[in-house]
This record gives C-alpha cells, sequence and structure tokens, in this order.
C-alpha cells in the first residue's frame, strides 16, 4: 500500500456570472429590508470585503441612483488571537468616514466562518459610535460557527468540512472573479 | 519585509525596511488617536512598566497615553521616587521587576547602554526611551514618521537634505536620526560650533558646517536640537547670548533656507535661545506634529513589540530549549 497523499482536489462552485448575480440580488435584499437606502451605509472588511462592498455600492447605486456612504474595517487591532501568531501582521488601518452615530451599517465580508472576524468588526465599529443596527453580507457561508453570529444576506450557502480551504477571487485582487473549493 | 526585533535599543544597525515597517505601521495608529473613543483592545491584560531615571514629561507622558490606547495597564517608576534612591543597582531592579512579569519595559537612564544591560536581564521587550548621550530610538522614529508625512515622495526621503543643528556632540536624538536618516537615504549635514561638533561625525559621512546659515542653505528639512543648560558650567561655549546669536534659529537666519523648508525640534525647546519663538510658532514649523506622530509611532512599537505577551515569548524560548 501506497501512503501517497491523494492531490487537492479544486472545484469552482461560483463562476463570474453567479458571483455578479449574488451581489445584484443582495443589493437588491438589502434595499428591500431597510426600505430604501435612508441612513444605510457599507462597510468592508479588508481585504476583500472592501472590494464586495465597492461592487454591492455600484449595485445599488444602478439601482437607486444613490452613492452609499463606504467605510473600511482594519480588524488586526481587534482579533483575539493575536498573541499566538509568529510575526505580528501589517496593520493597513480603519476608514470610517462619516458619522456611525444612529446609522444602519451594512459589513461585508467575503466568507463566513468562525464568526470570529465578525465579532472583532463589531466591536471595532462600536468604539466608533452607536449605530442603530448592523447588518452582515458576505458571498460565502461555509458553516463551523464558534460564536452566535449570523449573516443578514449571504451570496452563496457552502457547506465544508474544517479541513477545506474556501477562496473567493475577485478582479481587483487575484485577476478573477470566482468562488473555489479546496481539499 | 515584518519587524523582527526582540527589543528597541536603537536605530544603528536596524535595516531600512524594518524601520520603514515601523512608519507603515504607525499611519495605522494616528487614526486611532482623532477617534472620540481612543482606545482599541490589542494590549488587554498586558503590563507596561514606564522606568524613568532621568527627567522627561513628553516622552514619558507620550509612552503612557500609547500604552493606553492600546488598553495596557501602566506602571511608572521614576528614579525620584524608586529604590534607585536607596541604592538598588539597575540589574537588582531589573530582577525585581521580572518577577512581576511585565510585557514590556520602557527605559530612560542618564547612562549610555543601561537598557541594554535590562534587555540582557529580562525576558520582556526592552524600549530605549533615551539612554545617555547615546540613542533616543523612537524620537528619531517619530521625526522620520513627521519627515516623511510632509517632505516624503511615495513614501521616500531618499535624497531630502537635512540640516540637524546644534548640541551634536551630547544628543542621542542626532545620533538615532544621523542612524535613520541615512538609512533611508537621506543627506544629513551637521551643524554647530566647533566644540560641539567635533570632526569624528565626518566618519558617518556627513557634512559638517560650522555656519549656521551656510548649514541651513538648500536644506529640506532643519532639525534644532535643545542646547543642554545643565551642562553649560562645561565651557562648550562663551555664554548663551553668544550661542544664540550664532546658532540661534530666527526669522533673519530663516532667509537663508529655503521657502517651503520644515522645522523639527525634539523638545523641550529653549524659546529665545537655539530657536525664536516667531520660527517656533511658525507656519514651517512641525513640532506640535512631532508630539502627535510621537504617540502613533509608540503605539506601533508597543504593537510590534508587546502584543504577544511574555508567555508567548517564554513558551518559545522553553520549545527552542527542548528541541
Amino acid at each position: 500500500m501506497t501512503s501517497r497523499k491523494p492531490a487537492a482536489k479544486v472545484v469552482t462552485v461560483m463562476d463570474a456570472d453567479a458571483v455578479r448575480r449574488a451581489i445584484t440580488r443582495i443589493a437588491h435584499e438589502i434595499l428591500e429590508r431597510n426600505k430604501g437606502t435612508e441612513r444605510l451605509a457599507l462597510v468592508g472588511i479588508r481585504s476583500r470585503g472592501v472590494h464586495i462592498a465597492d461592487r454591492i455600492a455600484q449595485a445599488i447605486a444602478a439601482i437607486e441612483k444613490v452613492d452609499l456612504p463606504r467605510g473600511i474595517v482594519d480588524i488586526t487591532l481587534y482579533r483575539d488571537d493575536l498573541s499566538r501568531g509568529d510575526q505580528m501582521p501589517q496593520i493597513r488601518g480603519t476608514e470610517i468616514p462619516f458619522a456611525i452615530e444612529g446609522q444602519k451599517i451594512v459589513v461585508v465580508d467575503d466568507v463566513l466562518y468562525t464568526g470570529r472576524t465578525i465579532r472583532a468588526a463589531m466591536d471595532a465599529l462600536m468604539d466608533f459610535g452607536r449605530p442603530e443596527n448592523i447588518q452582515l453580507a458576505v458571498m460565502v457561508d461555509r458553516g463551523h460557527r464558534e460564536l452566535p453570529i449570523r449573516a443578514d444576506y449571504v451570496g452563496k450557502n457552502l457547506p465544508t468540512s474544517r479541513q477545506q480551504q474556501v477562496q473567493v477571487r475577485l478582479v481587483e485582487m487575484d485577476g478573477v472573479d470566482d468562488v473555489v473549493l479546496e481539499g | 519585509m515584518a519587524f523582527t526585533q526582540r527589543n528597541l535599543l536603537g536605530l544603528e544597525g536596524l535595516p531600512a525596511a524594518e524601520i520603514l515597517h515601523v512608519l507603515d505601521t504607525t499611519k495605522s495608529f494616528v487614526e486611532i488617536s482623532e477617534r472620540d473613543i481612543k482606545k482599541v483592545p490589542t494590549l488587554r491584560g498586558k503590563t507596561v512598566i514606564n522606568l524613568f531615571y532621568e527627567a522627561s514629561t513628553r516622552t514619558r507622558t507620550s509612552f503612557e497615553i500609547a500604552a493606553k490606547r492600546l488598553s495596557a495597564d501602566t506602571i511608572n517608576i521614576s528614579a525620584s521616587t524608586s529604590s534607585a534612591q536607596k541604592g538598588e543597582t539597575l540589574a537588582d531592579t531589573a530582577r525585581n521587576l521580572e518577577a512581576m512579569r511585565p510585557d514590556a519595559i520602557i527605559i530612560r537612564h542618564p547612562s549610555s547602554g543601561a537598557p541594554h544591560l535590562l534587555a540582557r536581564a529580562v525576558s520582556s521587550p526592552v524600549i530605549n526611551a533615551g539612554d545617555g548621550q547615546h540613542e533616543h530610538p523612537t524620537q528619531a522614529l517619530l521625526d522620520l514618521f513627521t519627515i516623511r508625512e510632509k517632505k516624503g515622495k511615495n513614501g521616500s526621503i531618499a535624497g531630502l537634505e537635512v540640516a540637524i543643528v546644534g548640541d551634536i556632540l551630547h544628543s542621542r536624538v542626532a545620533r538615532s536620526n544621523l542612524y535613520g536618516l541615512i538609512a533611508l537615504g537621506a543627506k544629513v549635514r551637521l551643524v554647530g560650533p566647533p566644540t560641539l561638533l567635533p570632526q569624528e561625525f565626518r566618519s558617518f559621512g556627513v557634512e559638517l558646517h560650522h555656519d549656521l546659515r551656510k548649514g541651513i542653505a538648500g536644506a529640506d528639512v532643519i532639525m534644532m536640537l535643545r542646547i543642554q543648560r545643565e551642562r553649560q558650567g562645561l565651557n562648550f561655549f562663551p555664554s548663551l547670548e553668544e550661542y544664540s546669536r550664532l546658532f540661534g534659529l530666527d526669522r533673519a537666519a530663516m532667509a537663508a533656507a529655503k521657502p517651503d523648508v520644515v522645522i523639527l525640534h525634539p523638545g523641550p525647546m529653549n524659546r529665545g535661545i537655539e530657536i525664536s519663538s516667531e520660527v517656533a510658532d511658525g507656519p514651517y514649523s512641525l513640532i506640535l506634529d512631532q508630539v502627535t506622530n510621537g504617540v502613533a509611532v509608540r503605539m506601533a512599537l508597543l504593537y510590534l513589540l508587546a502584543t504577544r505577551g511574555r508567555s508567548e515569548l517564554e513558551r518559545e524560548v522553553e520549545a527552542r530549549a527542548a528541541s
């Protein structure tokens, strides 16, 4: 018997069209749930959440002719695993160029997994003020939550094992739009 | 490139890439001090000790604010209230502090090399907040950050002409800045009376000037140093009045400088001696920007050095010993 490890399998679970349609649908769902764009703002989590937030904003602008306020949150300083790593992760900064007080904030990320990133992002946002509420939009929900957190808007629910890896690839960073499952 | 140091004892020998990493990291910390809630939870549960054997307002406060904005608990020990008064040696103080398990120690000491001695005695990271006439690395880093923000081109200060003026001989600020500026490719000239600017400084590969106006002509940045009045009995120059007339930066002297020059001073200023109030409070003065940036630089350093905490460092040491 050989103990050769099988090569990791890579499956494309969403192609560029599927990603585009998911963003359009999420944009509509956000508008429907919030009854328009009043006091609504988008905050992307670095890095990929920022680009997805930009695209949702573009889709909402196309539907409603309104440019939503947009922010960026870097969760590094709020992580619960900082003292574990070998070297400190590079920080690229938080930018919230609008008053968060009383706003409805849609936090945007690429993959929802343990929920720890979202916890950190919510803590970071709360340090800027008291929003009316915080909602969550993600491209992929892969399960395995370790905290009581759920998404309000989901591009795709993707059942996975913990050994697998989910990658949301975006043109802005990876030169291609798709979602792949490895392992 | 990441920051690989265990301590920050000086800028001598620190690679340019690591200096730039600190400056890049600093950028993200500027914004935190502009918030209504100026606090992030990064160093929650960590203990930072400020061990100051020399008078300091700016640096000690800056470190304390930086640690507090990262949620660390801070303890301030100053020489006048510590056991050093009772004759305890630095090595013994270090062993005792070590037994209280701090996660970072910031030290200022009148003797050059004291932070190095401390770093050998403790397992927590040590940051040099000024040792004798040796180095003051966090001051130089905040100066580099300030220069880069105002005068840098695409994040680079290479080729900038920087004049450091005053008591170079006794200045740890000048020494740390020399190492940092040269590492990042700036062109440095040192300006001061021959007694405070010995020829040995040529070994840094920099220009020396004993005439203020010639020294600052064409400079992009003028960094003024404090005249250390406590050394006045030592006859490095005839009188403060004469020093001020020859090396004081006032409006008349500024005529020799570039119109878009910026001016730095590490504080505390002797107004009317090395710098006139008109210049210190003028439009090209970055002196208060330096203070603001000082907090951000120190937050960045505490983030890079103290976040992992001593438990993690001890585990690493054990793992290395076991393997």
